[in-house]
């Protein structure tokens, strides 16, 4: 059984991490991930857990320790932010290519510069091309969730890729929400025991990893290190499905909240989820047809499910907390309208970036993103494609 | 050659030392020529030898295994004896 607590997201990231219990973290604590690697030392000091406590001496090598523990056939563990991710960037490729199971939690911030502590999705977005799976939790209860069917999705033998879980910077990893925590018997049952594929320390199947790769097979590695990045999205599924049925949440690519007969729809990822679907309730109690998509996952991109919940709606405004510099707007945006170009009838997008560096975004800013939406299906015309909300203009 | 439906996870290697089947000897632009005259078998261009290439048999350096030179030539710059025991030559005359 469950039972409701009362915890930061900071908190959240690290009692997952207690009842996974894992063989391995590394950790070089980065604002405003470092309570999460706080609270987990103190539970092996407790004796509360035997997890090996790595203290690396930068970002680079603390998942380059994560990476040595995984390829030991460990099952490992990490939090960082920011700059952090951004330090470990090499690191990245090589551990999705190595396809090592490995769990990151990265509490969102903002890239310097200048620098700057509070909650964006640069650090994450920039990594969006890395080989890891990328899931989303707008509040305590889908950080508690997502982390313990990371685990699942990235041992599964069709994907053993790693996985980011990410949540917002302050917003989620230190405001107190509540939520429900499972009982560590039925969290060890469902992610199950770790079962080690290909370890060096198996010294009865010698095998090497990370040799060199030229034009005679770079490419076919690259291609096979993709299937299991596609064949992820039906474990995602599953997973989430089967989550649904022991603990009575269910999870699926992304949430649509009073989406189904919306004509105007906005999606997000993270926090700002929460603060959308207050203002819709508030704007359907007014008889406006407005909804929300709120993405879980951004990687694998879930394309084909995406266009079929938007391809009927009139306007769709995709907010991205990142700015993609040059491009034609935001990363979620091209995702979002690239899902849609081939359907044969598709709304008309845009795009606004919000909340970098932790700017807030407020229920008066979405209510104005709903009244530009119906504007533009009013006028057919299109002003701005990329705006910006709560800039000083 | 296998297609990428046919590769192990994680570009993982099984067959361990493999290397050895791999011919990298192809890069070469020059070669070292060995002149066993001039050989006092001190073993230094083993030594300095990036690429494991120098044959030894029966304790004594007998030539290079040419699929694996790559030509670099430190082993006849090093080389101590006077006159040199190695010189270099352009592949092409090959
Ligand atoms: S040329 Fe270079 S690679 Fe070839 S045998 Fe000499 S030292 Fe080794
Ligand atoms: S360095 Fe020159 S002299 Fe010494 S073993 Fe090699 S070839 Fe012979």
């Amino acid at each position: 059984m469950g039972k409701r607590v009362v915890m930061t997201g900071n908190e959240t990231v690290a009692e997952a991490v207690r009842q996974i219990n894992p063989d391995v973290i590394a950790a070089y604590p980065i604002t405003p991930s470092t309570a999460v690697v706080e609270y987990i030392s103190q539970y092996i000091a407790d004796g509360l857990i035997d997890t090996e406590f790595v203290t690396a001496e930068s970002e680079h090598s603390a998942l380059s320790a994560c990476i040595g523990a995984a390829v030991g056939g460990g099952r490992v563990v990490n939090a960082t932010s920011g700059q952090g991710l951004a330090l470990m960037w090499e690191m990245l490729y090589i551990a999705s290519a190595m396809r090592l199971p490995i769990i990151l939690a990265v509490i969102n911030r903002a890239l310097s510069g200048p620098i700057n502590i509070h909650g964006d999705h640069s650090d994450t977005m920039g990594a969006r091309d890395c080989g890891w799976i990328q899931l989303y939790s707008e509040d305590c209860q889908e950080v508690y969730d997502n982390i313990l069917q990371a685990v699942r999705i990235s041992e599964h033998i069709d994907v053993r890729i790693p996985v980011i879980v990410a949540l917002d910077g302050f917003i989620t990893s230190h405001a107190i929400e509540t939520l429900e925590t499972e009982g560590d018997e039925d969290v060890r049952r469902f992610i199950g025991d770790y079962i080690p594929l290909n370890s060096i320390l198996d010294i009865k199947n010698i095998v090497t990893y990370g040799a060199i790769d030229f034009q005679d097979y770079y490419f076919e590695h690259k291609r096979h290190q993709l299937e299991g990045l596609h064949k992820s999205a039906e474990v995602i599924k599953s997973v989430g499905k089967e989550f649904g049925k022991t603990f009575g949440r269910e999870y699926g690519f992304f949430e649509g909240y009073r989406l189904d007969d919306a004509e105007y729809a906005i999606v997000v990822m993270n926090s700002a989820g929460g603060t959308v679907k207050t203002v819709i309730d508030d704007l359907r109690d007014k008889g406006r047809k407005v909804g929300l998509l709120k993405l879980r996952i951004f990687r694998p991109f879930p394309a084909i499910g995406i266009a079929e919940a938007l391809k009927t709606k009139k306007v769709v405004a995709v907010l991205d907390r990142t700015s993609s510099a040059g491009a034609q707007g935001g990363p979620l945006f091209n995702e979002i309208r690239s899902a849609l170009y081939n359907e044969p009838t598709r709304p008309k997008a845009v795009n606004y970036i919000y909340g970098l560096g932790g700017k807030d975004l407020t229920a008066e800013h979405i209510r104005g993103v709903y009244e530009a939406l119906e504007r533009i299906d009013k006028s057919r015309k299109i002003d701005r494609l990329v705006d910006y909300l709560n800039l000083r203009e | 050659m296998k297609t990428w439906k046919d590769l192990p996870l994680g570009g993982i290697i099984k067959d361990v030392g493999n290397t050895k089947d791999y011919i990298t000897g192809t890069w070469r632009t020059e070669r070292p020529v060995f002149l066993e005259d001039n050989c006092t078998q001190c073993f230094m261009c083993c030594m300095v030898c990036p690429d494991s290439a120098v044959i030894i048999k029966d304790e004594k350096v007998i030539g290079f295994n040419y699929n694996h030179c790559k030509g670099c030539g430190i082993c006849a710059v090093e080389c101590i004896s006077k006159p040199k025991a190695i010189e270099m030559e352009k592949e092409e005359q090959f």
